[in-house]
Parts: C-alpha cells; structure tokens; sequence
C-alpha cells in the first residue's frame, strides 16, 4: 500500500476536511487548539521568511532563502516528529526549526556572516544546516543506522513508543545528487529507521522538476526496496498523517520510506536569483489558490475553530517576533578572525599555533586594527 | 580593440568556441534559460540550442562523469560547476577518472574535457561559495588548470583550453567577473600555459594569478613610495607553471614573494618556493615568502577581509623580504 504516484490529501484547496479513514487514523489527536498550533506555526514562519528577505534587502543578510508556500509540508513534518527524533536540514527548513525550537533569530547568524552554524543541534536535535547538496542525506543515513544499534535491545513496545527516527531533508534538485542514492541503498539495505523527506518545490533554481525525474520522485524509492509516497505538500494535515505514518514506520523496525511532498515555492531561489529569467509569472499565480496558509484560514474559519480575535493575536504575535528577530540579528557580535583558530583541531595544532601567532603579530603592526565590517551585505 | 568584462569575455569566447567546433557543448547546472547563476553563459542556448547548452540534473558527478563519456564519442564539453565548493561530488570522475584517462589508454587517446570553476573569495557569501581548491586539483597528474586575471586572456584562454587536447580546470576568479578590460578580438592572447610579466620591476618579484593579480599590482604601485621597483608575474596557468618565466624574474630581482587566496600550507606557493630556491640560490637575497590563506576552513563573510592577502600583507611580505 502507499506506494502509487496519486497523491494523498485531506484538507482541499477550498479548506474542506475530505474524509479518509486510512489517513485520518494518524490525526485522531487533532484538535482545535492544534489546529490553531498550526495556523500559527505556519503564519510565522512566513512572517520570518518575510522579514529575513526585508532583512536582506537592507544589506544586513549575505543572502536569504526564502520559504513562502513550503510552510505546510514543513510544519506538518516537523510536528510530525518526537523530541528522541533527528533531524538532518538541508538550508531553507526554517519552519522545520521552528517546530524544533530554534530559535529564529539564530538561523540568521549564517546569513549574516558570522557562523557556519549558528545553533547547537543537540539542543533540538535539529542539525545545522548544509550548502553542499544532499550531502547530509548519508549522514542521516548513518544516524539512523547507529541509532537502530545503539536500541537494539528495546522491547518492540518500547522501541514503538520511545525509538528514535531520523528525517532527512532535501529538495527536487538534490535528489539527483548521488548521495542521495546511495543513501537510498544503505538505508534499504541496514533498514534504517530513516524517513527520506523531499520537499519537491517544483525549481532547482531554474532547472524544473522534469530534468531531475521523469517520475514521481517518490517512486524511485521501490527500486531501492521501501515505500515511496508522494503527499500533497500544501495540507498540513496530510503531510502530518503520512509523515507520523513513515516515523511509525521506522519506530517499529519497518525501516525507511520515502516521502515526496509536492508543493511550490511561491518567490525566488534566493534573494540573489532572478526567477523571471525562466519561470512565468503565471505559474507562480496558479499555485496561490493552493497557498497552505490560505487553505487553513479557510478551514478554520468555516469551522468556526478561529474567530477575528485569534487571527488578529496571531498577527500582532508575529509582528512583535518579527521585530525581536530583527533587534537580535542586529545585535549579534561580530567575531574576529582570531576566533576561528580555535575550532578547526579538537587539540592542540603546531601549524594553527605559529599562523595565529603570525596573525596577531601582523595585526598588532596597525596603530588601529581593521574593524570588522557589521553592515556590508555582497553578492550570494 | 574592444572593451569588456571577464565575464563577458567568457561568453564571448565560450561562443566562439561554439561556434567553431561544432562538437563543442557546453553542460552544468542552470546554465541554459537562467545563463548560469554569475550570466556566464547568458544568451548561448538561446543562440545555440538545448543540445548544445545543457542544462543538467543537479548532480556533479553526473556532469563529469558524462562529459568523459561524451569527449569519449568525440564530442567537446566543457562543463560548468556552479561554485568552487561543490566540485567535490565529481572530484572522483576528475581525479581518478578524466585526468588518468590517457595514461590509461596508453597515449591512443585522452578526454579533453573543460571544466569550469568559479573560485575565491570577497563576495561576502555563504559556506563552500568562496574557496580555492586549486592545489587539490594540481597535485593530480593529468590535469591542466589555468586561471585568467583580465579579460583578454579570460576571452582567448577558455578557447586555448578547449583546443588544447587535454582536460584542463578553467578557474574563474568570481570577484573578478565585473571587471573591465580591453579584449582584441584579433590577436590571440599568448599560449594559455605560459606565465607573464604584466609590471615589470628591478628590486622583487610577486608571483600570484586570478583574484590577487590586482592586489599584486596595486602593492607594486605602492611600493613606489618606498623607492621599490617590483615586477608582477600573472602565473596564468597552475599546472604546469612557469617556472622559467619566475626564475628569469628572480634572477634579475633577487627577491621573490608568492601570494594567492588559498592556504599557504600544501599550496602551490610552496612548490614555487621550493623550485625557486632549487633554481635561483645564488640570486636570491632573501628567502621566498608566502602570503596565503591560514590553515583554517575558508572563513565566515564578515571576517574575510581579515583572512583574504590583500596589499598591506603583500606590502609587509615585501618588507620582510627587504629586511634580510
Ligand atoms: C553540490 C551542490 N551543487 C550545486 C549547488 C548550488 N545550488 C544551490 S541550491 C541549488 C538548487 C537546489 O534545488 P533543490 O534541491 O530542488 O532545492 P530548493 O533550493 O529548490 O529547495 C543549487 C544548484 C549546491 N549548493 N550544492
């Protein structure tokens, strides 16, 4: 079962709960208040992805990669998961991190230029982001597979209620990459408590989705020996479902699946692409009766589940985030490059010695040393 | 006569090379509609069709791995890798693969692939976006690997690579692509493997090529003031280098200082320095001296300028070198 190219939906475009019990069997716990959890979830990470881009604009982030329309399939992914879980990102899940408990304004210490990281993943077990392509898919390949091993002695009730399961998170593009094949045979192979989760948002840049796959991507997965599932990535309930399905999945020793979650990101690549090279702006308008966040407004409201008083506390709360975000980034300090010698050896490096000592002797030749630039913003 | 930027100049010429071999083909990710993430190849599909300007799945290996194939049917690809950090997915096809191809085949034939590579830093971007891998790629025997400073050459040596019959890396100095320079279109610049002297001097000689040949030239203007004479040498190509062009140079100079972007250690100003010294002993009136990039992972954006050689460590390389 789960395996066809059809895609699962449970909450339509025009917002309405369409009944399937197979599915439905995953959301028994989604009440009004978790519904609302949602809306906000979603409403504020667009509120994030909003400022970091008007961020970017005033030269105060290197770059930003924006998410507007991902946010369904990735609030119902991360909301999917259990505290035990592992999450290996690629570089645009930041609605993902939130449902971690990153804490926004973190996620811009990269992009302003500070940090190759910007928060400890073993916090939130949400890792740090990754700019070489689908590089982090055999790592949460091999997580997986320590983390089999390292319960190998829990009961399957305990395994089913307290295991661990691992996510790895890439687009369209990347699974193209040979990582992520391979990753798809050691998975199979170790059975690997891994859910292999493709945000398929359409674009590698300006590369559509046909050059990367002539098939639903969620169908390569039964040439490798486990399911593959394509969801609708714009309803945040069937991406819940079905990612609470393959999390099971791996909690119970069934081992990995794979989960295409077909949505659409509705601005550019990055604030340094330029879209109207190559995409029509009609496309971009077909996906906007599809928006996630559209969708679930509806829903509520015509549930009576969100009256005007929650979505106005639900605007006015994302504002004031918005603003701490910005008060924060602004106020990161800038650290200096003789910081950097410390985190390239765990212990003690001749070489790292004698050019950090070279460097600081250079640097004391200036009356007044070179002040870091905290405004300038670049290309990419 | 004409004037133009280096990137400009690498459409240019990488036209010129379409438009000549008509087994040339051009392959890597976004290149086609977008004309690459820096518009380097801005306009070719158009010009010359989806067959012959490739727009890739996004997977390295895959690019290099089948621009072997295709060179193998006689075909001439010339590939492009969006950023010098992700060339590594297809450094198994270039390392063990494109560059062995003729030793392999015992002489009858080779892959005359060109990849494509833009490098270095200064762009204020993100991780794996502002590396210089160049040593990694030299230390492999098979491989030529040249890099442009100016537009002329930047025209003129990506058509030298693509007839040269062997597989050669073209690195692009990024923060150089907005660059202008003059570019005739008539006389080919000199042969792409050999160095030049572009400031000539008495008193030392910098050795550096791509991004910091400006930085290198600036700090020969400076030097001025001190009463110093400094010539320049644009390396050019990485592999093979010219060791000829620098010994003639020390000779007259009797100082030498060696400058790029990546790490000193393990680099290519180390073999330099070594060859240099081997050669030249008697001419030199100090030891060679580095200035490269520390021993660490390419740093974040804020604190590059700290990191990146720029004239005031070449200046203070010269003086130490001044000072023996
Ligand atoms: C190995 C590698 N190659 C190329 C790039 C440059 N690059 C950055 S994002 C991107 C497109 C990614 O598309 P996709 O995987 O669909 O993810 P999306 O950005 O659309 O979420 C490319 C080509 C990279 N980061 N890593």
């Amino acid at each position: 079962m789960h395996e066809s190219g059809d895609m699962i939906q449970l909450l339509n475009s025009e917002g309405e709960r369409t009944a399937n019990p197979e599915w439905d069997a995953y959301l028994g716990d989604v009440d009004a208040d978790m519904l609302r959890q949602f809306y906000r979830d979603m409403f504020y990470t667009r509120r994030f992805d909003k400022e970091a881009t008007a961020l970017q604009r005033q030269g105060q982030l290197a770059l930003w990669v924006p998410l507007r329309g991902q946010e369904a399939a990735q609030i119902g992914a991360g909301r999917a998961t259990k505290p035990q879980d592992y999450l290996f990102p690629t570089y645009r899940e930041h609605g993902v991190a939130l449902t971690r408990n990153v804490d926004f304004p973190q996620m811009l210490r990269l992009f302003r230029g500070i940090s190759n990281g910007g928060w400890d993943p073993r916090d939130n077990n949400f890792h740090m982001y990754t700019m070489v392509l689908a590089a982090q898919v055999p790592h949460a390949t091999g997580y997986a597979m320590a983390t089999k091993m390292d319960e190998a002695d829990f009961s399957p009730e305990k395994r089913a209620a307290d295991g661990t399961a691992v996510m790895a998170f890439f687009g369209d593009g990347a699974s193209s990459e040979g990582d992520v094949h391979e990753s798809m045979v050691f998975a199979a192979s170790f059975n690997a408590p891994l859910v292999f989760f493709c945000q398929n948002n359409q674009w590698a840049i300006s590369v559509p989705v046909e050059v990367q796959a002539k098939v639903p991507i969620s169908q390569r997965a039964q040439g490798y020996g486990f399911p593959g599932i394509r969801v609708d990535g714009n309803d945040v309930l069937a991406v819940l479902a079905v990612t609470r399905w393959a999390l099971e999945r791996a909690r119970t020793g069934q081992g990995p699946t794979f989960i295409e979650a077909y949505t659409y990101r509705m601005s550019a690549h990055t604030t340094a692409d330029d879209p109207t090279k190559y995409r029509l702006d009609s496309e971009e308008a077909s996906w906007i009766d599809r928006d996630p966040l559209v969708r679930l407004e509806k829903h509520l409201r015509d549930n009576g589940l969100g009256d005007e008083a929650f979505f106005e506390d639900v605007s006015r709360g994302a504002d004031e985030m918005a603003h701490r975000v910005r008060q924060e980034a602004m106020a990161f300090p800038v650290p200096r490059l003789e910081q950097l010698f410390d985190n390239v050896y765990a212990g003690a490096h001749p070489l790292i010695q004698a050019e950090l000592k070279q460097h600081l002797e250079y640097e004391a030749g200036f009356l007044d040393r070179p002040e870091s630039d905290n405004t300038d913003g670049g290309a990419h | 006569m004409t004037t133009m930027t280096i990137a400009k100049a690498i459409t240019n010429g990488l036209a010129k090379v379409l438009e000549s071999n008509p087994k040339s083909v051009l392959i890597g990710e976004d290149i086609g509609k977008l004309g690459g993430v820096y518009r380097v190849t801005e306009g070719l599909q158009a010009k010359f069709g989806a067959t012959r300007v490739i727009d890739s799945p996004l997977a390295e290996s895959g690019i290099v791995g089948t621009s072997i194939g295709m060179s193998l049917r006689g075909y001439m690809p010339i590939a492009e890798i969006q950023f010098d950090g992700f060339v590594f997915p297809a450094y198994n096809q270039i390392t063990t693969q494109l560059a062995k191809m003729r030793s392999r085949a015992e002489g009858r034939f080779g892959a005359p692939v060109v990849i494509r590579i833009p490098y270095g830093g200064g762009i204020g971007s993100v991780e794996h976006h502002s590396e210089s891998p160049e040593a990694l790629f030299a230390h492999t025997a098979g491989l030529r690997i040249i890099t442009p400073s100016n537009a002329n050459d930047a025209y003129w040596m990506i058509q030298q690579a693509a007839t040269c019959g062997d597989p050669v890396i073209f690195f692009e100095p990024k923060r150089r692509y907005w660059l202008k320079g003059e570019v005739d279109l008539e006389n080919p610049a000199p042969d792409a493997f050999r160095a030049q002297v572009v400031r000539e001097g008495n008193d030392a000689t910098i050795v550096t090529y791509g991004p910091l040949v400006p930085v290198a030239l600036a700090a020969a203007e400076a030097s001025l003031e001190d009463g110093r004479s400094v010539e320049v040498i644009d390396l050019r190509s990485i592999s093979p280098i010219d060791f000829d062009a620098i010994a003639e140079s020390v000779e007259k100079t009797g100082r030498l200082i060696v400058t790029h972007e990546a790490p000193t250690f393990g680099g290519i100003g180390g073999e330099i320095a070594s060859r240099i010294a081997e050669r030249c002993f008697h001419s030199l009136e100090a030891p060679v001296i580095r200035v490269g990039g520390y021993h660490m992972p390419y740093p974040i954006s804020k604190v590059e300028d700290q990191y990146l050689p720029d004239i005031d460590k070449v200046l203070d390389a010269l003086d130490r070198s001044f000072a023996y």
